[in-house]
């Protein structure tokens, strides 16, 4: 079981591999992203020096090490799933004789690691020649950032799997999973770090597991927090963890019994 | 001519089913209704936010941006509506569903366009409406009888650029037959047109005005009814580079069908 799991890893890593245009634009969409923003925050401070807790320096490279973190946790497996209910694959998938959810985590996965050695890896190389960067000092830091960055990973992973089990359900629902990209990027911290919102907008955050995604390991990157802080952190993701599984668990319990195969 | 009109009639016969097929789900399409807002207003929150923190980003005030925003909104919304393609790669090509769609009577991209035209982005252009009309209540701007005309050249000019980029870019697929991963591209350069240009630096501001033209579906246009004269001309240019830009992308387009040869199976 372990071993097809790995196979599964390997075979999407490879596939990602093999596609290499996607490869190409995807280099491209995330300069855009990180020149976009960093542009703009640019903009934004102006003359000011701080804002946010932040100075501008810290924020270009909170913006460049949060979007390297999103090459690593982001995949598309919800719209992946809701693929599978719609052409009618799924029926396939849940008799053959493995956990279907589990497989698209292994596959996500086998993705996330190709972004991060591919993609992530020369980025952020690059970016440090341009724009002024600090590296975690120690290995316990980078440690830590990885750490974290996989348990993002996981929760991310989490939520995708979620909105596509919806598809189960409500058979379409192409809408609500873009609105939850958007809505992962802004309260994840990516466009925006959460320190920038309002105090009653961060309490309600507070609350929920998006910060989790990625404005705990980008924090823990710029080391602006201690160790001691930091694994407070990765316990937060950690509880989030297990919190999400339950309605995953008790959704793909439901969506197995009712699937309506609409294709095929 | 006669033609075009066909396309016409067609487009609004697929239109009218295309309710009935939605309204099959009906649940489905609240929930999509929803989402789609959700999304709209989200970038409104990162534009607020921000604004809490500093009064002016590069002498544009809050509600200007706002402004801009709200009016980038409407043409995007048509654009998806018309051109909703996103998974042209895998749909057509990969899957060669390309060869079916040539044997069709009308034109090949009119019947990619009306295969998967989403009519219920058009509450896009309501959320934009909105949008504008708070902002320009908040900048007490005033218009002239002729404005509601200038809008609609300007809005179906923006929609036409997008068309045009994004069909030129589908057509990519024509030429590679693996994957080629550029909707999500398109996406992510697409919100450049979203704020002034220039808060970026020249060379994006130089590619946001003659290569991939989106300053002309937000800033550009929008500046006119914000009365900045500066950008007037920009304002005035915006059909002009909507003809350019969509008879490119029919051009790129009517080239690579000519040399599609069906990758699928």
């Amino acid at each position: 079981m372990h071993r097809l799991y790995m196979e599964l890893i390997r075979m999407r890593f490879l596939t990602m591999l093999a596609y290499r245009v996607n490869y190409y634009s995807g280099i491209i969409i995330y300069a855009i992203n990180i020149g976009a923003y960093y542009f703009l925050w640019g903009a934004i401070y102006g003359d000011q020096q701080q804002l946010g807790g932040l100075s501008v320096e810290q924020m270009t490279s909170y913006v460049a090490i949060a979007w390297m973190s999103r090459a690593f946790y982001f995949n598309n497996i919800d719209m992946e799933i809701a693929q599978d209910v719609r052409e009618g694959k799924v029926a396939i998938e849940m008799i053959r004789p493995y956990n279907y959810l589990s497989v698209k985590t292994a596959q996500a996965f086998g993705e996330g690691i190709f972004r991060f050695l591919f993609f992530a890896g020369p980025g952020i190389f690059l970016i440090s020649l341009i724009i002024p960067f600090h590296f975690p000092a120690t290995a316990t830091d980078w440690g830590l950032y990885l750490l974290s960055l996989l348990f993002a990973f996981l929760i991310n992973t989490q939520i995708n799997l979620l909105t596509g089990l919806f598809t189960f359900f409500l058979f379409r629902n192409d809408g609500m999973m873009r609105a939850k990209r958007v809505v992962v990027d802004l309260m994840s911290g990516l466009v925006l770090p959460i320190s920038f919102f309002p105090g009653w907008a961060q309490t309600v955050m507070g609350f929920l597991p998006f910060q989790a995604v990625n404005y705990y390991p980008s924090l823990i990157f710029t080391g602006a927090i201690t160790h001691g802080r930091a694994w407070e952190l990765i316990g937060f993701q950690a509880i989030w963890m297990v919190v999400i599984l339950v309605p995953i668990l008790v959704l793909w319990r439901m969506a197995r019994n009712r699937l309506v195969v609409q294709g095929g | 001519m006669q033609n075009v009109k066909h396309i016409f009639g067609i487009f609004a016969d697929y239109l009218g089913q295309y309710f009935k097929t939605r309204l099959a789900y009906r649940a489905d399409f609240l929930g999509e209704l929803v989402s789609n807002l959700v999304s709209e207003l989200i970038n409104l929150v990162f534009i607020i936010v921000v604004f809490t923190h500093v009064p002016l980003m590069k002498d544009w005030t809050r509600d200007e941006i706002i402004f801009i925003y709200g009016f980038f909104l409407v043409p995007y919304a048509l654009f998806s509506m018309f051109f909703g393609f996103w998974d042209f790669n895998e749909r057509y090509i990969i899957r060669g569903e390309m060869d079916r769609i040539l044997t069709r009577p009308i034109h090949n991209l009119a019947q990619v366009c009306l295969e998967s035209i989403a009519p219920d982005r058009i509450f896009g252009i309501i959320t934009g409406l909105i949008i504008m009309g708070y902002a320009a209540f908040q900048l007490d701007l005033s218009f002239h009888w002729y404005d509601p005309l200038i809008f609609i050249v300007l809005v179906v000019s923006g929609a036409l650029i997008y068309g045009g980029v994004y069909t030129a870019i589908a057509a990519v697929s024509f030429f590679s037959d693996s994957r080629t991963g550029i909707a999500p591209m398109i996406y992510n350069i697409q919100q450049y047109g979203r704020y002034p240009v220039d808060v970026y630096n020249k060379a994006i501001r130089i590619v946001l005005t003659y290569i991939l033209p989106f300053a002309f579906v937000g800033v550009y246009p929008a500046a006119y009814f914000l009365r900045k004269e500066v950008w007037y001309t920009y304002a005035a240019f915006t059909p002009l580079v909507a003809v350019v830009f969509f008879g490119l992308g029919l051009f790129v387009w009517n080239w690579g069908v000519r040399k599609y040869r069906g990758a699928g199976s």
